[in-house]
């Protein structure tokens, strides 16, 4: 069972979908994936290092990442991750 | 008046600072009930006013005394700030203070509740101002008419016991965050784009700031604006409601913050979730301290408009759409419109290659170099970055259209309706 990454409606457009599948081992290889599948989407996840932006939240399952290794935060069959960018309307 | 307030606001003041867990709860709760004999009393007209407050068992009347010493900075008159001062204002916050500086717009009504359609024109501090005093005319109304900065905020929030950010822009929420940590202010968090929202609670003690959710805001342009990206107009409200809820049971020292979670609202999917937010040791704000000050907030986070009018600050060559119109029916430019499609429906340009902002890489091969191009689009802001996109592809011959389909109508083509 693969891990589910959970778009907000501001990027699901850039992979017409909001919700996207993948079988990485960490939260890292997900995004990885997703981004070679979805260039302009990958844009949006992680910068040109490859490391999450800081103002790009992932929470794997409804823990932030950053406290669980970032990127490197191993992923099990059926996590999802959910990307939860800043906004700012108001 | 401001020395009794100032000192019935502290003696509720423990609310403020504890909630975050049980035990916290528990001391603020005995701090409360010990300062209650210094919580204002109630009028009979208040008492009936506020009967079903009175009956519910987690208020009563000591919880609407202590609505009623609370002292409520709202930022911001619109979207969220709508629903915040009239759900607050009704419920007996006795004093809400508001700072904005903007007018109302005939365009702000699909959301913007707090102000009518007799007030376009006017300032948002004087519908509010009016319509709070309809609502509830034992509210004392305190309004900030001027743009919220690094210079005035520790000022202006000293004599507030709960501040709610119903912003719309990075640099007044990071500027809102920080001055909140400096005072020991709870920051009611509200935040809103298209048909998502977010909501916490940061700045309580032991509690995650902003900063700790976000380090560092996106770099402009980015993340469009809802002037630019659209907002469903119901979405305010959800948010705004759900902002005024938790100020209130900060007030109350009722239920379980929002503190340390992070409510995500998706209107589309009927979802309501939270998530864990944790306080980062290493934030700059409320981990290590860093930020002993307020800071330039447009440079931190790279506002165009720095020190100069958003209109002209984007720094690209311009046309204007007399122009523009004199130019394209001799046939000397081609109009790029780089709207959404949804958006072309509604207003348009005469013949145009349209290719939303967006998608503009994917299809930078497929525009002449060797051709005078004008960018165009609403307003002027999306047609300006399509200016610098192209610009840094090496394109030399690309000009953004002033004021977008706006100013056209306005100059060239009344027919159309704008939007």
């Amino acid at each position: 069972m693969p891990t589910t990454l959970h778009l907000p409606a501001i990027l699901a457009k850039l992979a017409d979908a909001k919700a996207l599948e993948s079988d990485g081992n960490t939260v890292g290889e997900v995004v990885a994936d997703v981004a070679v599948r979805f260039p302009a989407l990958g844009q949006r996840l992680r910068d040109a290092n490859g490391q999450p932006y800081p103002f790009v939240t992932f929470y794997l399952n409804d823990e932030d990442i950053r406290f669980k290794g970032g990127f490197a935060a191993t992923v099990r069959s059926g996590d999802e991750v959910t990307v939860v960018p800043a906004i700012a309307g108001g | 008046m401001t020395t009794t307030m100032t000192k019935r606001g502290s003696a509720a003041g423990p609310y403020v600072s504890a909630a975050t867990n049980n035990a916290a709860l528990a001391i603020a709760d005995t701090a409360v009930k010990n300062a209650a004999p210094e919580l204002p009393t109630l009028s009979h007209e208040e008492i009936l006013r506020y009967s079903r407050h009175l009956i519910l068992p987690d208020v009563g009347v000591e919880g609407q005394r202590k609505l009623k010493a609370a002292r409520v900075l709202l930022i911001g008159a619109g979207g969220l700030g709508s629903p915040l001062a009239l759900y607050l204002s009704a419920a007996g916050v006795g004093t809400i203070g508001i700072v904005d500086f903007d007018v109302v717009d005939v365009t702000n009504l699909q959301r913007q509740v707090l102000h009518g359609t007799s007030d376009v024109g006017t300032s948002k501090i004087a519908s509010a101002r009016k319509r709070i005093a309809e609502v509830n005319p034992f509210v004392v109304v305190k309004t900030f008419e001027e743009p919220l900065t690094s210079a005035n905020a520790l000022e202006i929030f000293k004599d507030f016991d709960i501040i709610v950010d119903g912003t719309d822009n990075f640099p007044t929420r990071y500027l809102v965050n920080d001055a909140c940590v400096l005072l020991g202010r709870p920051n009611v968090y509200g935040s809103i784009y298209r048909f998502e929202g977010q909501a916490s609670v940061f700045a309580m003690k032991d509690g995650p700031c902003y900063r700790c959710l976000y380090p560092a805001p996106p770099p402009p342009g980015m993340v469009p604006s809802c002037a630019e990206g659209g907002v469903l107009g119901v979405l305010p409200g959800l948010v705004g409601t759900i902002q005024a809820t938790e100020t209130i049971k900060l007030i109350l020292g009722a239920g379980e913050s929002l503190s340390g979670r992070l409510l995500l609202i998706d209107t589309l999917g009927a979802n309501f979730r939270s998530v864990k937010l944790r306080k980062d040791p290493a934030c700059p704000a409320c981990g290590t301290r860093e930020i002993t000050q307020l800071i330039d907030y447009e440079q931190f986070c790279g506002s165009p408009h720095v020190g100069g009018d958003p209109k002209v600050s984007f720094q690209v060559p311009e046309i204007t759409p007399l122009e523009a119109k004199a130019k394209f029916d001799k046939g000397e430019i081609d109009i790029v419109d780089v709207r959404e499609p949804h958006e072309l429906q509604i207003a348009k340009y005469p013949k145009v290659t349209a290719i939303p902002l967006g998608q503009l890489s994917d299809h930078i091969a497929e525009l002449p170099r060797d051709r005078d191009l004008v960018l165009a689009c609403r307003t002027g802001m999306r047609s300006a970055k399509a200016v610098q996109q192209l610009q840094a592809a090496g394109f030399t011959r690309v000009w953004n259209l002033a004021g977008g389909i706006h100013r056209w109508i306005d100059e060239v083509d009344s027919s159309q309706p704008k939007y």
